[in-house]
């Protein structure tokens, strides 16, 4: 399969992705470091590479509003945010998953106001974890571009139908120059295919109510229904997941395994400060340390018997959580793999929450959490909940 | 109406069947409700104009539509038809709000 090698920075690959989908509709509000993913896609309608109707609305409330009003009519629809304008979408966040409309998202991660911070972090996506999308976190352009174009795949699947959240770093990768390759349209269009509504509203011969009062009777209901499509999410994404390995060269899994055969040390963490950690893991390696990695893709639907399966057994695992949970114990991707191994031998979880506000995740942070580590599978009591890389 | 499993529900709660909303019965949260009294009653529908949940029954088989009681099932005792009911304002009660024994 030829593909076109690329420099992009990680908004103009995701860009590219949506563009490659022929989305009907995409409504977005600027916001940084959303802002230039949306600029390249309404270059690509102004230059009539894609026929797709750009709503520019007023607030990411009504982006979200207009995405789902467009969903629900049966157009295929993206949307692309971050930090506070996902923040303000919160409302209509949770309605597009209620009505099972699968409209696809950029999430370009940024810390959450206040104090104002335009850097990195995951508090924003962190906040919709429990809002009934699929979330897939990201580790470079490559990824970041791949994931989006498979996220409309999964989530449009008719086993399927939630709306999915495509989350790369703010600045990291959104704004970084990055090699990567392309498919070309038609090819990454014949991959996604073309949109089928389950139900629309403009199919008049089909009348349908959208959204109507749920109550005592029935709400539950419908909430179990948004759990099973959550459950429903794992074997189509490994099917899509496969066939896109099969097409590219370039395969994916619910996470990334990197070293961890026999690795008794696991560090587990999201996004792009995969990169870093991998580098400090092949220099503690080289040392002799049975250390590996984690990284996790797919973090909602959680895919917990595949973790399981996968960390039973280690000597010490540290979780680094990008996003705090003010008062909670610990952050939310420590919570949920904790919670996760209990059954389990007794395996000491720690936890670091890092890099919060765009905060520069360095080697000698990774080092760090490494021999702490070390010595906590020596048998030694460390606290559980930590901060790594803050003056205190 | 007897209340349908999860897994025979359509996806997000979608209703595919229209017009189905007369299906559900809204006539049990009421307090009050209207007795209709035919003998002071002119026939002047505004009852039926002003209910906000089609609970006045109207025989449409005759000459002029006319008024015949009221949709217990779907009544939710708001009071709007008798505050509306002119022979009401004259002192002639053709729709009394009483409250209801349960
Ligand atoms: S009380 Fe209200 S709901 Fe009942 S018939 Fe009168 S107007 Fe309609
Ligand atoms: S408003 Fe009163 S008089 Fe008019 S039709 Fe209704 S009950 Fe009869």
């Amino acid at each position: 399969m030829a593909q076109n090698l690329v420099a992009l920075a990680g908004n103009e690959a995701v860009a590219y992705a949506f563009k490659q989908a022929r989305p009907h509709v995409g409504s977005a509000f600027p916001i940084t470091p959303q802002t230039e993913m949306m600029h390249k896609f309404a270059e690509f309608v102004a230059n009539g590479e894609v026929d797709t109707e750009m709503i520019l609305v007023e607030s990411e409330h009504s982006a979200m509003s207009a995405a789902i009003g467009s969903a629900a009519a049966g157009a295929r629809t993206f949307t692309a945010t971050s930090s506070a304008g996902f923040a303000l979408m919160w409302e209509m966040v949770y309605v597009a998953a209620s009505l099972r409309l699968p409209i696809n998202m950029a999430l370009v991660n940024r810390a959450l106001s206040g104090n104002i911070n335009i850097h990195c972090d995951h508090s924003d996506s962190m906040g919709g974890r429990d809002s009934g999308w699929i979330q897939v976190f990201c580790e470079n352009a490559q990824e970041s571009y791949d994931t989006a174009l498979m996220n409309f795949r999964i989530s449009e699947h008719m086993d399927v139908r939630l709306p999915a959240m495509t989350n790369y770093d703010g600045f990291i990768i959104s704004h970084t120059e990055d090699a990567l390759y392309l498919l070309d349209d038609d090819t990454a269009y014949d991959f996604i295919g073309p949109y089928q509504a389950k139900y629309a509203l403009l199919d008049v011969e089909n009348p349908i109510t959208v959204g109507p009062l749920d109550l005592t009777d029935y709400y539950f209901e419908h909430k179990w229904s948004q759990m099973e499509a959550q459950k429903r999410v794992f074997p189509v994404a490994r099917e899509v997941m496969s066939e896109f390995g099969e097409l590219t060269g370039r395969s994916y899994d619910f996470f990334e395994e990197y070293r961890l055969d026999d690795a008794d040390l696991v560090m587990v963490v999201l996004g792009s400060s995969a990169g870093t950690t991998k580098d400090v893991i092949d220099e503690y390696r080289d040392k002799g340390v049975k250390v590996g990695l984690l990284k996790l893709r797919l973090f909602r639907p959680f895919p917990v018997a595949e973790i399981v399966k996968v960390l039973a057994g280690r000597k010490a695992i540290a979780v680094l959580d990008r996003s705090a949970s003010f008062g909670g114990f610990g952050g939310p991707v420590f919570t949920e793999i904790r919670s996760a191994l209990y059954r389990q031998e007794q395996t000491p979880i720690h936890n670091w929450i890092y890099g919060l506000g765009g905060r520069d995740y360095d080697l000698k942070q990774v080092a760090e959490v490494i021999e702490k580590l070390q010595q906590i599978a020596a048998g030694e009591e460390l606290q559980e909940v930590n901060l790594l890389g803050i003056r205190l | 109406m007897s209340l349908k499993k999860a897994s025979e529900l359509t996806e997000g709660g979608i209703i595919t069947e229209a017009g189905n909303a007369s299906e559900y019965k809204t006539g049990d949260w009421r307090t009050f409700v209207p007795e209709f009294v035919v003998e002071n009653c002119i026939q002047c529908l505004f009852c039926w104009i002003y209910c906000p949940d089609s609970a006045i029954a109207v025989d449409l088989s005759g000459e002029k539509p006319e008024v015949t009681g009221i949709i217990l099932e779907h009544c939710k005792g708001c009071g709007i038809c008798a505050a509306e009911c002119p022979p009401v304002k004259k002192g002639k009660a053709a729709l009394v709000m009483v409250r209801e024994a349960k």
